[in-house]
């Protein structure tokens, strides 16, 4: 049983502070994805773990022993690289069996272990091919293979799936949540960027954001259960990040507040809102934010034009502007004919919409998220499915 | 006839000529060797290019008159010891001066190559201090460790560009594994390497092969000289005559090596020399 703990980690490379203030407990067993855009420091997180950086600051510890500086090989952690990292000289078995004999063990144990790996990865047949002559998905089984022998009670994954291709990556996915659930008591630490992985994998999400984004508040934007990130996110850029498309941003003004909710105004329409009112004072500028899937078409005291519209079979997604001025996805509008129109996007399962039409709307008041100022999310006392 | 057409021939023409001059420049010395060196001593002199008696006389003289087996010998432990030094030392080198950060790293891979610069009559003086202090003086052991100064600058050279294209993912699942610098270097980064090895390790056979100055200063006695000073020290039959025969079978007779190894590597040292280390 491996508790991973996280207390007060810093990592600087030179000028650059990449993670600031990192405190977070992962649970023996559990499933936890490190997600953010790109520069926001969740490889470099997952190789503190891992032991190939060393903390600027701060303590780790896995199953109770402080590891800041125990080389990677003394961790009980394995790690499946982004590029896989196979020796080429080597078969897979070898590849696969390489690191256990540095361990002194029997061959026998050796060579069981490595057929068991390759049994539940299906691979049994590829175990004398050179990576040369594998498949990227092949490669990429190997390489999980490689750490499945080590039996770590952590496994760290860097990015396994971005170098296949689309179906391959959903197929692994699932394979992978699979794995997870056959390994049983042994955690893992997965880094993506991609939140479609983050929210299908992990039991705990962990959202980092850039530098650029944080500015003194700590890396970690927000840490829970997917759908937690989903409901509650804490402030604008986790509401921002999780959810594709992204949430709709809209400046409003505070009216009025009471225990069910607030009443704003955004443009010159009236909407309410099911969250907190703690806080807030009559007439202070928010940002209200709801989710193209919540927004409700066909009736309602908002009014917009159908600019674009992008039918993907199962539902469209449509932009509606001319409604009095929000902002789709945080996106400010610049001049020019191609520069986006200010327009709200709405997931419907509606086909038989056109550019050009008019159509009412509503902003239902249990799907509305409210932002402050700073970007952080007034509690919702209401959750919309 | 077009223009187009003339100037194409004109530019075969030319190619051609160019060629022929090479391989006339390159061959020809070659080629009065072995005929040479199938003459008998008064055929020496007449300008046929086959000679009209051929003997082997030349040949067996050498091995005869002088332990020229011996020098073969010393010749091939010599290089052979040169290339497994160079190869050992240049890969650790390697892997220190391509991925180990440190203080002075870029001024340390400046001094190796300008050691590779110095003329070799420089360094003979002090290089002899070295090798009396060491006890080596008269023994094959002088050489070896005189020759690594030819060999080694260009073997760490060569061998640290290498190792910097070698992805540095593959180190870290090294040291996920658990293993130590000297395993990553002899256990996954040589095998990777082989083809530059290769192509560094035949140049390094050439240069101890060939090696005259080290291996006349060096050493005295005549079991312990390498086949370029025995050749240098081949006496004639009397006193008024240059011993052309016995030069140029031995002259043969040392090329040879030399022109397998090259023909049996050939495709390798291409490769090594040419592409990245890692494919895919």
């Amino acid at each position: 049983m491996s508790r991973i703990e996280l207390r007060g980690v810093q990592k600087r490379f030179g000028d650059q502070h990449v993670l600031r203030d990192i405190d977070l407990v992962i649970e023996p067993g559990e499933f936890c994805v490190f997600v953010g855009p790109s520069g926001c420091g969740k490889s470099t997180l997952l190789r503190l773990l891992a032991g190939l950086d060393e903390p600027s600051e701060g303590a780790i510890s896995i199953a109770g022993r402080r590891v800041e500086h125990t080389p990677p090989a003394e961790r009980d952690v394995a790690m499946v690289f982004q590029s896989y990292a196979l020796y080429p000289h080597m078969t897979a078995y070898e590849n696969m069996a390489f690191g256990l004999r540095y361990r002194k063990l029997a061959e026998a144990e050796i060579h069981r272990r490595v057929r068991e790996a390759a049994r539940m990865l299906d691979m049994e047949n590829l175990l004398q091919r050179k990576p040369r002559d594998l498949s990227g998905g092949q490669r990429q089984r190997v390489a999980i293979g490689r750490a499945i022998v080590r039996q770590p009670s952590v496994f760290l994954f860097d990015e396994p799936l971005s170098n296949l291709d689309a179906a391959l990556r959903v197929r692994t996915r699932v394979e992978l949540a699979r794995l997870h659930r056959a390994l049983g008591s042994a955690s893992m630490v997965y880094v993506t960027h991609d939140q479609v992985e983050a929210m299908t994998l992990a039991d705990k999400i962990v959202l980092l954001r850039p530098a650029a984004e944080r500015g003194e508040l700590p890396s970690i934007a927000q840490c829970g259960h997917p759908l937690e990130l989903y409901h509650h996110p804490a402030n604008s850029f986790v509401a921002g990040f999780i959810g594709s498309p992204g949430m709709n941003f809209l400046p409003a003004t505070v009216q009025a507040m009471a225990d069910s909710g607030v009443t704003l105004r955004t443009g010159a329409q009236p909407c309410e809102a099911r969250v907190a009112a703690a806080g807030l004072a009559a007439g202070e500028p928010v940002t209200i934010g709801i989710r193209p899937e919540h927004v409700r078409l066909g009736e309602g005291p908002g009014s917009g034009r159908v600019s674009h519209v992008e039918q993907l079979g199962e539902y469209a997604y449509v932009y509606l502007a001319g409604h009095d001025g929000p902002l789709a996805n945080g996106v400010t509008p610049k001049g020019g004919p191609l520069a986006p129109e200010p327009a709200l996007l709405v997931k419907t399962t509606r086909d038989d919409l056109q550019v050009g039409d008019r159509l009412a709307y509503t902003l239902p008041p249990e799907a509305l998220h409210l932002f402050r100022q700073d970007g952080r999310a007034q509690p919702r006392l209401a959750t919309a499915h | 006839m077009s223009r187009n057409t003339w100037t194409r021939w004109l530019g075969r023409a030319g190619y051609a000529l160019a060629s022929a001059l090479l391989l006339f420049v390159t061959l020809a010395p070659l080629v009065v060797a072995v005929s040479s060196s199938f003459k008998q001593r008064e055929g020496l002199f007449s300008p046929e290019l086959w000679p009209t008696q051929p003997t082997l006389d030349n040949y067996l003289t050498l091995f005869r008159d002088q332990p020229f087996a011996h020098n073969l010998l010393n010749s091939a432990l010599v290089a052979i010891g040169v290339v497994g030094l160079s190869m050992l030392l240049g890969l650790m080198a390697a892997w220190a001066l391509a991925r180990v950060d440190f203080r002075g790293r870029g001024l340390l891979l400046l001094t190796i190559l300008a050691a590779s610069m110095f003329p070799q009559v420089a360094v003979l003086s002090g290089m002899f201090e070295l090798v009396r202090v060491l006890g080596l003086y008269d023994s094959l052991g002088a050489l070896l460790l005189a020759d690594l100064m030819l060999t080694l600058p260009f073997t760490v050279w060569v061998l640290v560009t290498f190792t910097r294209q070698l992805p540095r993912e593959l180190e870290e699942a090294a040291a996920m594994d658990g293993v130590g610098p000297l395993t990553l270097v002899f256990r996954i980064f040589a095998p990777l390497l082989a083809p530059a090895m290769v192509a560094t390790g035949l140049l390094a056979f050439i240069a101890a092969w060939n090696e005259f100055l080290f291996a006349l200063t060096f050493t005295l006695s005549t079991e312990q000289r390498t086949v370029p000073v025995a050749m240098a020290l081949i006496s004639a039959p009397s006193k008024f005559e240059l011993p052309w025969g016995a030069l140029m079978a031995a002259s043969v007779i040392v090329t040879l090596p030399l022109l397998l190894l090259v023909l049996v590597f050939q495709r390798r040292i291409v490769s090594g020399l040419t592409q990245g280390a890692v494919k895919g």
